[in-house]
C-alpha cells in the first residue's frame, strides 16, 4: 500500500515537472507520430507491451535516429526491447530486425526518463514515413496487492502506466488496449475515451498529444498465473571430445505473487484445488534438446522423485514437480542434469577451431530468470576461448578441475541479468583443441596401474629379511 | 601335435602346486572383497546414493562440517543448532574415527584427482570397510586354524545379515568402521600373543587406539582382553608372550586412547575400565613372582612367599578400588553398563534407553534371521576349538560366547557377536570338510596306488585294512559333503534375500505396492525438512520428538531443541511432558523454550506405523520419570492404549493427539472406511473436532505423514 502511495506521488512529481518543461521549451523534433497503438498483455507475470508506430520524417534532412523514453522504474523492469521495421504493403509484409542502442539525449529536458535510439536501416528522407513495431518486455512489474494473501484467496495485482504513450514526438494519434487474464478487474483510472470489453480495456483514441505527455493510469485485477521466478540458474556444459556433452542446472525457484500467511491446510488443499491455492503452482515443464539422455532431478539433500520425461525425436519434455506447492513468497532449490550426444552441438568452424553451439536460455517453459550464468567448461587443454552471443552479457574465464585433471579446465561464464523466454537464442564457443589431449587420461591411469603391478613382482621377487 | 605345441609354449607359465595354491586363495580374497562390497548396494541401486536413518545424518553433518572447516574447528565446534537453548559441544562428545577416515578418503580421492562428493564417500564408507572386515577375518582366521577356515570366515561375513544389517551403502554409522576396528584389535592381539613380539603389541594398541577414536563398543575389547588374560593366567598358561602383548598392548593402548577427548581420562577413573587396570597389576605380580621362583629354589619357602605376596596384592588393590569409588574418583558403572549386565535394569531405571527398539532383548527369530546355520554351525566350531585348544582358540572361545550373551541382551550387539559366529563356524566348516576330503582322496589314493604297483608296501595294506573297517565311509562322506555345500548355499540366498528384503531401506524414503503392483514412494520426510530449510526463518527452534533431531539439523538446517544425541533426560522429558500435557499447558511450556515450529510424524493416513503416536507411552514415559504431573495411566483404558471414542479423555485432549489429528476426522482415508480412520491403528479416532488455539498448521506433506505447526505469539493481553 505504501509503496503503491510512494509510486503515485514520484509519478505526479514528474508530471508536473513534464509540463513545467514541456510548456516553457519544447525541442524542435524531425519526427512526428501519426498514428501510435499499443497493445499490453498483463495475463502473466511477464508484461509484453507491442508498440506500433507510424513516424513521418517532417524535418528537412534525412534522419535515421528515432527516440524512445521510459521511465525510469520501467528500464529497472525492463528486460528486453527490440524493433522491427515493417516494409511493404499489406499481405506482403516483410520485417527488418532494427538495432536499439540506451543512449543520452543532449538537448532532452531535464526530467526523470531514459532513452533509447532505434537506428533505422535507411534513412527516412524528409516527407517520408515508415511503420516501427517495438516489443518492450517487462518482468517483476505487477505489484500484488494486497501483499499477504491467505491459502483460499486469489492473487490480485496492480499494474501502473500512464494512458498516453510517453514520447519526445507529437503523436497525432494513439490507443492502447489492455489485456487482463480475466474478466476479474477490481478498478481501474479511467481517461475518457474508455472502454472495457470482456477481458479488454481500451484507453483512446486520443488525438494530438504533445510530446512527453502522460496521465496515470492504474488497474488493478486477478492474476492467478504462477509468479514463478528463477532467482538464479547457474548452468553448467561441460564439454567431453570422447562424445558427451553434460548439463547441469542449478536453479532457485521463488514465487513472486503475493506472499502466503497463516495456514497451510493439506485438507484443503487436496480437496477444493481450485478455490484453494489458486495462484500456487506445483508443475514445471522444461523444454530439453531431443536425444537427452541419464536425466535427473534433485536437490541439496537427495533426489526428488517426482517427475516424468517424455522424450521424441525432436524434443524432450521433462515435467517436474518440487517437493512441495510453492505458494507466495515459498522458495525450492534444485539441480537438473541431463547428458547431450556431443555430435548435435559441437561443430568444427573453417579456420580449424572448434565452436559449441547450444541455445542460451532456461529450458523451464515461461520461466523469467533474475540472473543467469552459464559456464561453458571446454576440455583440458583447450585454448583460445571466445564467445558468441547475440546480446551484451558479461562474460569471463575460470579454471575447474574435474576428474583427473591435472592443468584444470578452462571454464567460460556468462552472465546476464533479467532474462526473459524472448531472449531464448544460440550462442558460439569457438575454440582450439588438439586431439592429442584426449589421451592424457587413460594414459595416465595406465601407467598407474602399469605401476602398481610392477611395484606387486618387485615386492614379491625381493626378499626384504634382515636374517638369513 | 598341437596339443604339444601349445603345452610348450604355456611351460614358462605352469605353476607349482604351491603357487596354484597362492593363486587360488588371492583370486578367492579378492571375489570375497568385491562381493562384500557389491551385495551391500542394493539400497543404492533399489534408491539412491543416500544416507540412512537418524545417527548416519549427524555423522554425515559433522563430516561435512570437518571437510569445510578442517580438523581444528571441527575439534572445538559448539554446536548451537541442537539442544537450544544448551548447545552441544560437539568435538568433546563423539568419537571422531569415522568422520576423519571418511574426510582422510575424500581427500587422498581428491589428491588423485577424483571429484568426488563428499555424500559418495560417506555412503560407501561402510562396505568399504567391511571389505576390509573380510580381510582381517581370513587373516584371523588363518591365524587360530588354518588358511582354509580363514578363506570360510571371509566368505561367511561378507554376507553375514548380522553385519550386513549396519553397513550397508548408506549406513554411515560408527559401526560400520568400528566392527573392522575391533576385529582387526582383536586379531592383533592374538598375533601378539602367539608372537610375543613388542611390534605387534604396539600395532594392537593402534588398533586399540582406532576402536576408541570410532566407537563406544571399545568397552567390550578393554573388559574382554583382561578376562582373556586371566583366564589363560588361570588355566596356566601364562607365558612371556602373553606379558609383553598385553603389557605393551594396554600401556600404550591406554595412553593413546586418553587423546580422545570423549574418552578421555576414563581408563583411570571409571569402573568399566578397572578390569583391565587390575589386569595389569596383577600381570606384574606375576612376573614378580616368577622371577621369585627362579631365584628360590626352595618350594616351601616359594609357597609362603607365595601366599603373602597374593593376599597383599589382593587387599592393597580392594583397598584402593574402596578409597578410590568412596573418594569419587572412581565412577561407578554407568546405566548403560548396568543394563548389558541386568536386561531388565533399563526398563525399570532409564526409560530412555529402554525406548529404542535396537536397545530390546533379542528375539530367537531375530538370531535365526541374522546367523541362519551359523547359529548351529558355532557349537559345533566350539567342540572343534576345544578340541585343539591353543591361545588363539581359547581367545576366539572367549569372544564368542560372552559376545553370543550381549547378543541376547541387545538386539544390536549381534553386529558385536557377528564376527566371532563367522569365525568359529568357518572352523567347523573348514575342519569338516577338509576332513571329509581327506578321506575321500586318501581312499582314491590306495586305489591307484593298489591299480597301478599292486599291493607291496604295508602302508598300503594298512590303509586297505582301514577302508574295509567302514565300508560305507566314501559313499557317507560324499553325502555329508553335499549336505554342507547345500547348506551353505542356502545360508548365501538367505543372506541376500535378507539383505535386499530387510536391510536395503534408507527409512527416509518409504516405499510400498500400489493397487496395480507399482511402487509408490512416500517421500515425506524430505519433503517437510526441505520446507523447513526453505521457507522458514533460518534461526527458527523446531520441537519435535528427539528421533527426528539429527535429521531436522541435517536436512532441514534448523535448530531443534532436543535430538538423538539423548545426553540430557531432563531436556527430553520437558519435550515428552509438552507432548503430553493439555494446549494451555503445553503451550507455557513451548514459550519457555522459545520454540517456534512443532513437528510431528503421523502415519494414519498411509498406514506407516512407526510414528508419534506409537511412540506416545514412551513419551509419557520419559516424561514422567522427570515430572511426576504426568502420569502413565491417564493415557490408558484398563491398561490398554487406545485413539478412538473409548481412549482416555487426558489422551484425546493432549497436545500430540491433537497436533496428529487436527482436521484428519475431515479426511477419507480409505474407501468403505468413516472419515477419520486411522490406517496405522485400524481405528476410527476418538476426537474429531480438534481445534487449536496457540498453533496453527504451517505444513503438511503430500501424505500426512509430517505435520509441522506454527506456535503463534501470545495474544495481546489489552
Amino acid at each position: 500500500m505504501e509503496a503503491w502511495i510512494r509510486a503515485r506521488v514520484t509519478l505526479a512529481l514528474t508530471l508536473f515537472a513534464l509540463l513545467f518543461f514541456v510548456s516553457r521549451s519544447s525541442p524542435p523534433r524531425q519526427f512526428v507520430i501519426s498514428n501510435a497503438e499499443r497493445r499490453i498483455d498483463l495475463s502473466s507475470h511477464i508484461i509484453n507491451v507491442h508498440l506500433t508506430l507510424k513516424v513521418e520524417n517532417t524535418g528537412t534532412r534525412p534522419a535515421s535516429e528515432v527516440v524512445l523514453t521510459l521511465t525510469p522504474t520501467e528500464v529497472d523492469h525492463l528486460a528486453m526491447v527490440d524493433a522491427l521495421a515493417i516494409k511493404g504493403k499489406r499481405k506482403k509484409t516483410t520485417s527488418v530486425r532494427l538495432e536499439v542502442k540506451p543512449t543520452e539525449l543532449p538537448d532532452a529536458p531535464p526530467i526523470d526518463a531514459k532513452y533509447f535510439t532505434i537506428y533505422l536501416a535507411d534513412p527516412l528522407n524528409s516527407g517520408e514515413s515508415t511503420t516501427l513495431e517495438v516489443l518492450y518486455v517487462f518482468m517483476h512489474f505487477l505489484e500484488p496487492f494486497p501483499a499477504e494473501i491467505a491459502q483460499s484467496e486469489s492473487q490480485l495485482v496492480f499494474y501502473h502506466d500512464t494512458a498516453l504513450i510517453l514520447s519526445p514526438y507529437h503523436i497525432k494519434q494513439q490507443t492502447t488496449f489492455i489485456k487482463t487474464p480475466s474478466t476479474k478487474v477490481e478498478s481501474f483510472i479511467r481517461v475518457e475515451p474508455t472502454n472495457r470489453v470482456g477481458t479488454e480495456i481500451k484507453y483512446g483514441p486520443y488525438e494530438d498529444c504533445p510530446p512527453y505527455s502522460i496521465s496515470p493510469i492504474h488497474v488493478h485485477f486477478e492474476n492467478n498465473s504462477p509468479f514463478a521466478v528463477v532467482e538464479e540458474l547457474v548452468q553448467e556444459i561441460e564439454i567431453s571430445h570422447w562424445g558427451n556433452i553434460q548439463v547441469t542446472e542449478h536453479y532457485t525457484l521463488v514465487h513472486a505473487g503475493a506472499r502466503h500467511k497463516g495456514v497451510f491446510s493439506r485438507v484443503d488443499y487436496q480437496s477444493r484445488q481450485f478455490s484453494n491455492g489458486a495462484s500456487s503452482f506445483r508443475y514445471l515443464l522444461a523444454r530439453l534438446p531431443a536425444r537427452v539422455h541419464s536425466v535427473y532431478y534433485r536437490d541439496e539433500i537427495g533426489n526428488i522423485s517426482s517427475s516424468h520425461l517424455r522424450t521424441n525425436s525432436l524434443k524432450s519434455e521433462l515435467e517436474i514437480e518440487p517437493r512441495y506447492p510453492l505458494f507466495g513468497g515459498w522458495k525450492a532449490t534444485f539441480v537438473i542434469g541431463y547428458g547431450l550426444p556431443l555430435q548435435d552441438f559441437l561443430f568444427e568452424s573453417s579456420d580449424d577451431k572448434r565452436y559449441l553451439n547450444f541455445t542460451f536460455g532456461c529450458p523451464l517453459i515461461g520461466m523469467v530468470v533474475d540472473k543467469l550464468t552459464i559456464k561453458v567448461v571446454l576440455p583440458e587443454g583447450s585454448t583460445d576461448p571466445s564467445p558468441v552471443v547475440p546480446f551484451p552479457v558479461e562474460h569471463r574465464l575460470e579454471a575447474k578441475y574435474s576428474s583427473l585433471d591435472v592443468i584444470g579446465r578452462t571454464v567460460v561464464v556468462l552472465e546476464k541479468k533479467n532474462f526473459v523466454p524472448m531472449h531464448n537464442s544460440h550462442f558460439q564457443v569457438y575454440y582450439t583443441f588438439n586431439p592429442i589431449f584426449m589421451l592424457a587420461e587413460p594414459l595416465m591411469l595406465a601407467s598407474a596401474f602399469f605401476m602398481f603391478f610392477v611395484a606387486c613382482v618387485a615386492y614379491i621377487h625381493i626378499d626384504l629379511s634382515i636374517r638369513k | 601335435m598341437s596339443n604339444s605345441s601349445t603345452s610348450d609354449l604355456l611351460k614358462p607359465f605352469k605353476l607349482k602346486t604351491k603357487q596354484q595354491e597362492l593363486l587360488i586363495r588371492v583370486s578367492i580374497l579378492c571375489l570375497v572383497y568385491i562381493l562384500a562390497f557389491i551385495t551391500r548396494l542394493f539400497s543404492v541401486l533399489r534408491y539412491e546414493s543416500m544416507i540412512h536413518e537418524f545417527d548416519p545424518y549427524f555423522n554425515y553433518r559433522t563430516t561435512l562440517y570437518l571437510t569445510q572447516h578442517g580438523f581444528y574447528d571441527f575439534w572445538n565446534w559448539f554446536d548451537y543448532e541442537s539442544w537450544y537453548p544448551l548447545g552441544r559441544i560437539v568435538g568433546g562428545t563423539l568419537y571422531p574415527g569415522l568422520m576423519v577416515t571418511a574426510a582422510l578418503i575424500y581427500r587422498l580421492l581428491h589428491f588423485l584427482r577424483f571429484a568426488v562428493h563428499i555424500r559418495e564417500v560417506c555412503v560407501l564408507t561402510a562396505p568399504f570397510f567391511a571389505s576390509n572386515t573380510t580381510l582381517v577375518a581370513y587373516f584371523f582366521g588363518k591365524e587360530i586354524w588354518d588358511s582354509g577356515a580363514g578363506l570360510v570366515a571371509a566368505i561367511l561375513i561378507a554376507v553375514c545379515p548380522g553385519y550386513i544389517s549396519r553397513s550397508v551403502a548408506g549406513s554411515y554409522d560408527n559401526e560400520g568402521v568400528a566392527i573392522f576396528a575391533l576385529l582387526f584389535t582383536f586379531y592383533l592381539f592374538v598375533k601378539a600373543v602367539n608372537k610375543g613380539s613388542l611390534a605387534w603389541g604396539l600395532a594392537s594398541a593402534f588398533g586399540y587406539f582406532y576402536m576408541v577414536s570410532a566407537w563406544g563398543g571399545y568397552v567390550f575389547i578393554i573388559n574382554l582382553i583382561p578376562l582373556y588374560v586371566l583366564v589363560l593366567l588361570i588355566t596356566g598358561r601364562y607365558s612371556m608372550r602373553l606379558y609383553v602383548a598385553y603389557n605393551c598392548m594396554y600401556i600404550l593402548g591406554m595412553l593413546l586412547a586418553m587423546q580422545i577427548r570423549f574418552v578421555g581420562f576414563q581408563h583411570v577413573q571409571s569402573g568399566e575400565h578397572m578390569a583391565a587396570m587390575g589386569v595389569f597389576f596383577l600381570m606384574q605380580v606375576f612376573y614378580f613372582l616368577d622371577w621369585v621362583k627362579h631365584m628360590l629354589s626352595d618350594t616351601k619357602l616359594f609357597q609362603e612367599f607365595l601366599s603373602i605376596t597374593v593376599t597383599c596384592a589382593v587387599a592393597a588393590g580392594g583397598i584402593a578400588l574402596g578409597v578410590g569409588a568412596a573418594s569419587g574418583y572412581i565412577s561407578p558403572w554407568t546405566g548403560r553398563f548396568y543394563s548389558l549386565l541386568d536386561p531388565t535394569y533399563a526398563k525399570d531405571h532409564i526409560p530412555i534407553i529402554a525406548s529404542v527398539s535396537e536397545h530390546q532383548p533379542t528375539a530367537w527369530s531375530s538370531f535365526m534371521f541374522d546367523f541362519h546355520i551359523l547359529l548351529f554351525l558355532f557349537p559345533a566350531g566350539l567342540y572343534f576349538c576345544f578340541k585343539r585348544l591353543s591361545d588363539a582358540t581359547i581367545f576366539i572361545v572367549m569372544y564368542g560366547l560372552t559376545s553370543m550373551y550381549f547378543a541376547g541382551v541387545m538386539v544390536r550387539l549381534i553386529l558385536v557377536a557377528t564376527p566371532a559366529v563367522c569365525l568359529i563356524s568357518a572352523i567347523a566348516v573348514s575342519a569338516t570338510v577338509k576332513n571329509l576330503t581327506v578321506l575321500l582322496r586318501s581312499k582314491n589314493k590306495v586305489a591307484q596306488i593298489g591299480s597301478t604297483k599292486g599291493t607291496s608296501s604295508a602302508k598300503a595294506s594298512s590303509k586297505a585294512s582301514l577302508d574295509q573297517s567302514q565300508p560305507f565311509q566314501k559313499n557317507g562322506a560324499m553325502a555329508l559333503l553335499f549336505g554342507a555345500f547345500y547348506l551353505l548355499s542356502r545360508y548365501a540366498t538367505h543372506c541376500t534375500w535378507v539383505t535386499s528384503e530387510a536391510y536395503s531401506s534408507p527409512s527416509i524414503v518409504l516405499a510400498a505396492r500400489g493397487a496395480h503392483g507399482n511402487r509408490v514412494i512416500f517421500d515425506d520426510y524430505r519433503e517437510a525438512y526441505f520446507w523447513l530449510r526453505q521457507n522458514t526463518p533460518p534461526d527458527a527452534k523446531v520441537m519435535s520428538w528427539w528421533d527426528y533431531g539429527y535429521q531436522i539439523t541435517a536436512m532441514g538446517n534448523r535448530t531443534v531443541i532436543v535430538d538423538n544425541n539423548t545426553w540430557n533426560n531432563t531436556h527430553i522429558a520437558t519435550v515428552g511432558r509438552a507432548m503430553s500435557s493439555y494446549e494451555d499447558e503445553a503451550y507455557e511450556i513451548i514459550r519457555s523454550l522459545d520454540v517456534d515450529y512443532v513437528l510431528v510424524v503421523f502415519g494414519g493416513v498411509t498406514g506407516y506405523s512407526s510414528d508419534d503416536i506409537n511412540k506416545f507411552l514412551w513419551m509419557v514415559r520419559i516424561g514422567g520419570g522427570v515430572f511426576p504431573v504426568i502420569k502413565e495411566p491417564d493415557y490408558l483404558v484398563n491398561g490398554e492404549y487406545r485413539v478412538d471414542k473409548g481412549a482416555a479423555p487426558k489422551m484425546l485432549n493432549c497436545l500430540m493427539y491433537k497436533l496428529s489429528y487436527y482436521r484428519f476426522g475431515e479426511m477419507m482415508p480409505e474407501y468403505g472406511k468413516p472419515p477419520g480412520y486411522d490406517r496405522a491403528r485400524g481405528v476410527e479416532i476418538g476426537n474429531k473436532d480438534i481445534k487449536l488455539e496457540h498453533l496453527e498448521e504451517a505444513f503438511t506433506t503430500s501424505n500426512w505423514i509430517v505435520r509441522i505447526y506454527k506456535v503463534k505469539p501470545p495474544n495481546n493481553r489489552w
